[in-house]
């Protein structure tokens, strides 16, 4: 009996664990393609993530309230991510400003992004959290004997795992994705071999962004919106690229893995842990590893 | 800087505004003179984030930590332990911090750029989830009050806690402000702190001519804890509470923010910066409640169009105005 009620336990860490990993996957692979390809660490990530959700949750219901079939909520909110998409351009326009200057005026240019967004999140959905209701159990539940838990999760888990393999054929695999990673290596050469930069640029910076909406529109369903989502992700994020090394689809993968796990764990045994034990797996990685997992050695 | 008569105008402007800041208490609404307060604090907090930022060319995201540690110390020490002496506060409050910076800064100066910023958040960060959920140990997110110090052994039990900010507190903070900074001054114009602008420019160059790069980050790091914990004592007994947010991520980020508004390639750029912060954001938040978009909107004109800062408006100006 008391080996069930472990078992219970672990199959619910696991799950938990795994479920905000492959969300955490998502806004950690956009934070990384943008860093790879544009040597920009994006402080606004956790804003997209934010925005994903809260307008993921106004496409649901006003979906719903045009007739919507009650099973339609998943591929609505993945498409209200990608619809946000459409933001990427007009950002990357103002982030061209900065990208010859010091590492240091591009981060706070990202921070004033998120100060910005902060308001324009609060203008649009007020101060108040908001929610959808508990839409995860609608797609019923999964049993294993003992032990249960959402279809919804495991459809997550799914999509994360689909995007985090196309992500991989589309870079490894495609011309677009070899020009792209020809860029990240070398850009005056991709550039003097008639790699169109500029377009390059604003096409990574949109990917990256509907990575981190479509993120956080998934997340809705189990979670509410609140106003300290982007701030609060952004600690996060940085623990799964600095894990996984700086720039690296692996590592964004692995980070994400060590992150959700640890957050998971630390919740159902030791809650004061939270985020203090991803800090230090944070700080003990960066002594013993300073690139991070899949990272390239830094100078 | 090196013209006598450039010298002149600078020593000129640098002591009216001490004689400006001297009186403003006898003449300005009391609602300014608390305001000048935290800009005091963070003007102490930041002459030492700037050492690292601008003259070592170390971009510190995780700041907040060694202010967070100079607010808590201040708290700890009048609440807990009955000390009350200001004196004592603020010595403690910056040994504990150089103490505690000790093996963040041995970490921290193995990385440069980018790496230096997220690790220093990271320890930023690790210390607020600390603040924040060893609820016994530190109160929460309510945190620890701060009791009223005592000014060299007088406790101004007469004046109420405004009068004491305004009066007493003021001229406390005016003076260990000006002291700091003489000292600031030193430091970056004595060898030590061509050694840093030699290591910022070119760190390997400057390590072939026998320079101890890791050495001199070290010490550059630790001298800016200590003042950033000053910085916190101070704000701490402003507001009378030590709280998780100090730690916060967001509130490195201001500092930041505050340095780039001043100019970082400025010695005075930090100071204006507190300055102008403190009066921009008061200002924005009693005209609207998306007071954070138009503080965001500032700092990316800032970024975008003047990276050099107000010091670097006021400097063009200058030389302008003195070219005929």
């Amino acid at each position: 009996m008391r080996a069930a009620v472990a078992l219970v336990a672990f199959f619910d860490v696991l799950i938990g664990g795994v479920f905000h990993a492959s969300v955490l996957f998502l806004v950690a692979a956009g934070l990384q393609l943008v860093f790879g390809v544009q040597r920009i660490v994006n402080l606004a990530c956790g804003s997209f993530y934010a925005l994903g959700a809260y307008f993921g949750i106004t496409a649901v219901n006003w979906t719903a309230a045009h007739g919507a079939p009650g099973w339609s909520f998943l591929p609505v909110l993945i498409a209200s991510g990608i619809v946000l998409g459409a933001i990427g351009p007009f950002i990357e326009r103002l982030l061209r400003t900065v990208y010859r200057r010091d590492e240091a005026f591009q981060l706070l240019l990202t921070f004033a992004l998120v100060l910005m967004f902060q308001d324009v999140l609060r203008f649009f959905w007020g101060a108040n959290p908001q929610q959808l209701g508990n839409l995860s159990m609608s797609y019923g539940k999964v049993t294993l004997g003992e032990f249960s838990f959402p279809t919804y999760n495991v459809l997550v888990m799914a999509a994360s795992l689909a995007i985090a393999v196309s992500l991989g054929l589309f870079l490894k695999r495609t011309r677009y994705g070899r020009i792209l990673r020809a860029t990240a290596e070398n850009r005056e050469m991709a550039e003097a071999l008639g790699a169109d930069v500029k377009k390059i640029y604003a096409g990574v910076f949109t990917l990256g962004t509907i990575l981190g909406t479509v993120g956080g529109a998934l997340v809705v369903p189990t979670a509410a919106a609140s106003l300290d989502m982007p701030v609060e992700l952004v600690v996060e994020a940085f623990a799964v690229v600095v894990i996984g090394g700086l720039g690296s689809m692996r590592g964004a993968l692995a980070g994400a893995l060590v992150v959700g796990l640890t957050r998971a764990l630390a919740i159902t045994f030791y809650a004061e842990l939270e985020v203090l034990a991803i800090y230090v797996i944070v700080i003990a990685v960066l002594v013993a590893r300073p690139a991070g997992l899949f990272g390239k050695p830094v100078e | 800087m090196s013209a006598p008569r450039s010298r002149v105008a600078l020593v000129s402007f640098v002591v009216a505004t001490i004689a400006v800041l001297a009186v403003f208490p006898k003449f300005a609404e009391p609602y300014y003179v608390t305001l000048v307060l935290p800009a005091f604090a963070y003007a102490i907090a930041l002459l030492g984030f700037n050492l690292l930022f601008g003259t070592a060319g170390l971009l510190s995201f995780g700041h907040a930590l060694f202010v967070a540690i100079g607010a808590y110390a201040a708290a700890v020490l009048t609440s807990k332990l009955g000390v009350r002496s200001f004196e004592a506060i603020v010595a403690i409050a910056g040994i504990v911090s150089v103490i505690a910076a000790i093996p963040v800064a041995m970490l921290a100066v193995r990385y440069v750029r980018i790496f230096f910023g997220i690790l220093t958040l990271a320890f930023g960060m690790l210390f607020h989830s600390f603040l924040f959920k060893f609820y016994n140990l530190t109160g929460g997110d309510t945190g620890i009050r701060v009791l009223r110090p005592t000014l060299l052994g007088q406790d101004w039990k007469e004046l109420d806690k405004t009068a004491f900010l305004i009066g007493p507190f003021y001229y406390a903070c005016l003076v260990l402000a000006l002291v700091l900074g003489l000292a600031m001054w030193r430091i970056v114009h004595s060898p030590f702190g061509l050694h840093l602008a030699a290591i910022r420019e070119n760190s390997r160059k400057a390590e072939y001519l026998g320079v101890r790069v890791r050495t001199f980050r070290l010490i550059a790091f630790l001298i800016s804890a200590f003042y950033g914990a000053i910085g916190g004592a101070i704000l701490a007994v402003n507001t009378g509470q030590a709280d998780p947010e100090l730690a916060y991520w967001t509130h490195s980020g201001e500092l930041v923010f505050m340095t780039v508004l001043g100019g970082f390639a400025n010695f005075f750029g930090p100071l204006v910066g507190a300055f102008a912060f403190i009066f921009l954001k008061s200002e924005l938040m009693g005209a609207t409640q998306y007071w954070r978009f138009f503080l965001g909107a500032t700092l990316a004109v800032i970024v975008i169009a003047f990276p050099r800062g107000l010091m670097g408006l006021a400097s063009d100006a200058w030389k302008k105005a003195t070219r005929r």
